[in-house]
């Protein structure tokens, strides 16, 4: 798993049927400091995530394929958690900076 | 998948039982020009691909899924013998030219 | 699942078997500001595009899972076609190039 950055949304009007209904996230991997990362992906939202999230990701079919209870899905890359916090020992990480975040705080 | 030409076999006597039979082919990247890179990769062959062919080629997991290669130790296989590609609409590679 | 734009297609008539019918087209994987991210690559089109498109596809053995018939030799496979995306509120491409 890996931590990320939603950046943005994707509509994906024809895509193969598994697909159909769900919501499709751009995210970008995070350092647990809060660094932007590696290769920006694709994502599925399964946790309701937002732009401007910062979410827990799995990029593994075996999973995928279990969250879609689908031994074929051609799925992989899937956002399964929006992130609260992360802390280091060192003192460094991050805290959630989206909106659902403020509100929850509020 | 990755494009390359075939450039080379692999004779080995010895090696791990579950290749025998397999056809070991040396494979050089090519990039999206057909300008060929300091790449290389050896690859099990599904697809009758003779020397000087350009060949596509597909990695990891995915390279066990033909009857040749599954349950095998192999991570590239050539999957498709190219015939001619394009690119923005301008021919780059024509196998019968 | 990443994002990119179809650039060339690819013609292979000698490929496993199960590919038949299966267009390969060349993609240019992009990033969160729709610049070009790492080296083109080929793909399988599970979902009917063309050059300019903007696509997602996926990696790894996923790929064959999205294919005609799923035990085939892919690594990667165009699953959508993009009609918009939206990255840090900016459009980073439309549909058709």
């Amino acid at each position: 798993m890996f931590l990320a950055e939603v950046l943005g949304t994707v509509v994906s009007p024809v895509q193969i049927p598994i697909l159909n209904g769900q919501k499709l996230l751009l995210v970008r991997p995070l350092t647990p400091d809060g660094r932007r990362s590696g290769k920006t992906r694709i994502a599925i939202d399964k946790a309701q995530a937002g732009v401007g999230d910062r979410v827990l990701c799995i990029d593994e079919g075996n999973s995928a394929r279990g969250i879609f209870k689908d031994p074929e899905g051609a799925v992989k890359t899937i956002v399964v958690g929006f992130v609260d916090s992360v802390d280091l020992e060192d003192g460094r990480g991050f805290h959630q900076l989206g909106a659902r975040a403020r509100s929850n705080r509020s | 998948m990755l494009i390359g030409r075939v450039v080379g076999s692999v004779v080995s006597t010895r090696k791990d039982e579950k290749l025998e039979g397999r056809k070991l082919l040396v494979v050089q990247v090519h990039n999206h020009e057909n300008k060929p890179v300091d790449q290389y990769v050896v690859a099990v062959d599904s697809v009758q691909a003779g020397p000087g062919d350009m060949v596509l080629y597909a990695t990891g997991s995915s390279a066990r899924q033909t009857e040749l290669t599954e349950g095998r130790p192999v991570d590239a296989v050539i999957m498709a013998v190219i015939d001619s590609w394009d690119l923005g609409g301008a021919n780059v590679y024509e196998k019968w030219a | 699942m990443y994002l990119a734009r179809v650039t060339g297609r690819v013609v292979a008539t000698q490929k496993y078997k199960g590919l038949e019918g299966v267009p390969l087209q060349w993609i240019q994987p992009l990033d969160e500001d729709g610049q070009p991210m790492g080296a083109m690559l080929v793909a399988c089109a599970a979902v009917s595009t063309g050059p300019g498109d903007l696509v997602h596809y996926v990696d790894g053995r996923e790929a064959a899972l999205a294919c005609p018939v799923k035990f085939v030799p892919v690594d990667a496979a165009i699953i959508g076609f993009v009609e918009e995306a939206v990255s840090k509120g900016r459009h980073i491409g439309r549909g058709g190039a």
